[in-house]
């Protein structure tokens, strides 16, 4: 018999509203809210025996403490399987359901599942760690959504082998695994080229990164005393590459301070790059990196000056959220910097 | 096109902002005017993604 134990909040508990979002954790075994609707799809395989009730705001801003709470209250229940939500598209709630879910993973190391909408900011923080079905945006498909939850609970507990995300309605979780399929890569190929030249439906095996949009800060004003600051991706670092940047897929990024220097002197630089031939630029750094030309350009007034340090990464074959999150970081840097503009030199 | 707001099109790949086929003197100031133009563009408004010939 499938002993489980849901996690809810304040709302689908039946506790209030945004008013009741405080309420710190509480467990009942009485069949609240979703609860019903979880028995009647585990029918003879199992029953919720106790049902946590959180509110929104107390999980969300406590999280590590709410968590421990959460764990200590389902303890002593020792259940074979973790439901939380489905949270839909409620973003604290997705908070509570992902950690709360992650923490059973962990602690319990019993199977646990969630629910959330594709735009719930909640999705990202934790699809790679566990499963979360598609759900819509509201309440209303309840009954479908627990029917997923519950067969994919029952099938990770039954240690079944877990087919696709399409199959299990589950957001795809990031993960690689090796199939044999009855066609040739080749053949595969062909066949979806084919389909796609003659204007028919067909599916790709891989998905495309979608590159988002980022509005374009305001102009810079007062150029004469804006601080400006250079930033580069073709991989110029000090001799030794002393935070030793990865030459391709980089996840780190270097400050080299170029206080007083007039130019780039190329015997105290390398190229860490491995994809472009950069024998021009190790010859005149100032080719990838114009120290020179700024540094003129501040002694004439142009600008007010040129900031004391160069930041510098390797763009070649990285990953877009890495690099968002270098990018982020750099901005933060200048800012407190004091740098109003960058000039950003891309190979 | 993906990324930057604010696009100045460079020289050539393995040197944005240099030319070895000029003379040093000549390749700086080739190399001051490019700089130039992305600071004009720093300065200018927009509500897209733009490249700047």
């Amino acid at each position: 018999m499938i002993r489980a134990v849901l996690y809810l909040n304040q709302f689908f508990g039946g506790l209030g509203g945004e008013d009741k979002a405080d309420l710190p954790a509480r467990l009942t075994e009485e069949a609240v809210g979703p609860t019903k609707a979880f028995n009647a799809v585990l029918g003879d395989r199992g029953r919720v025996v106790a049902t946590v009730i959180c509110g929104d705001n107390y999980f969300a801003e406590n999280i590590e403490k709410a968590t421990r709470e959460v764990r200590d209250l389902i303890a002593p229940y020792k259940p074979d399987l973790l439901f939380a939500g489905p949270a839909f598209n409620a973003g604290r709630y997705a908070i509570a359901c992902g950690a709360v879910c992650k923490m059973a993973q962990s602690e319990f190391h019993i199977p646990a599942v969630t629910g959330m909408y594709r735009e719930n900011p909640g999705l990202d923080l934790y699809r790679r760690d566990v499963y979360i079905i598609e759900t819509g945006d509201t309440a209303r498909f309840m009954a479908q959504v627990v029917g997923k939850m519950a067969a994919l609970g029952t099938k990770l507990l039954g240690g079944e082998k877990i087919g696709s995300p399409a199959e299990n309605g589950y957001f795809s979780r990031g993960l690689l695994a090796n199939e044999v399929a009855s066609k040739i890569g080749a053949k595969r190929v062909v066949d979806m080229l084919l389909h796609k030249l003659r204007g028919e439906p067909f599916e790709s095996e891989v998905a495309r990164p979608a590159y988002d949009r980022v509005r374009p800060a305001p102009p810079l004003k007062n150029i004469r005393s804006a601080r400006i600051a250079l930033v580069t991706d073709g991989g110029l670092v000090p001799k030794g590459n002393p935070d030793k940047i990865e030459m391709a897929t980089a996840t780190r990024y270097g400050r080299y301070d170029i206080t007083a220097k007039d130019t780039l002197d190329p015997s105290e630089y390398e190229v860490n790059h491995g994809g472009y031939d950069s024998v021009l630029v190790r010859q005149d750094p100032n080719r990838l990196v114009p120290v020179d030309v700024m540094r003129e350009m501040e002694r004439e007034g142009e600008i007010g000056a040129l900031h004391d340090r160069f930041y510098s990464t390797t763009g070649l074959t990285c990953i877009v959220s890495v690099m968002t999150e270098l990018g982020k970081k750099i901005a933060e840097n200048l800012k407190e910097e004091g740098v109003s503009g960058v000039i950003l030199t891309s190979t | 096109m993906v990324g930057s707001n604010r696009i100045v099109p460079a020289q050539k790949i393995v040197s944005p902002l240099g030319n070895p086929a000029l003379q040093p003197e000549d390749e700086k100031a080739m190399r001051k005017n490019l700089v130039r133009k992305a600071l004009e563009v720093l300065q200018a408004y927009l509500d897209e993604q733009k490249v700047f010939p």
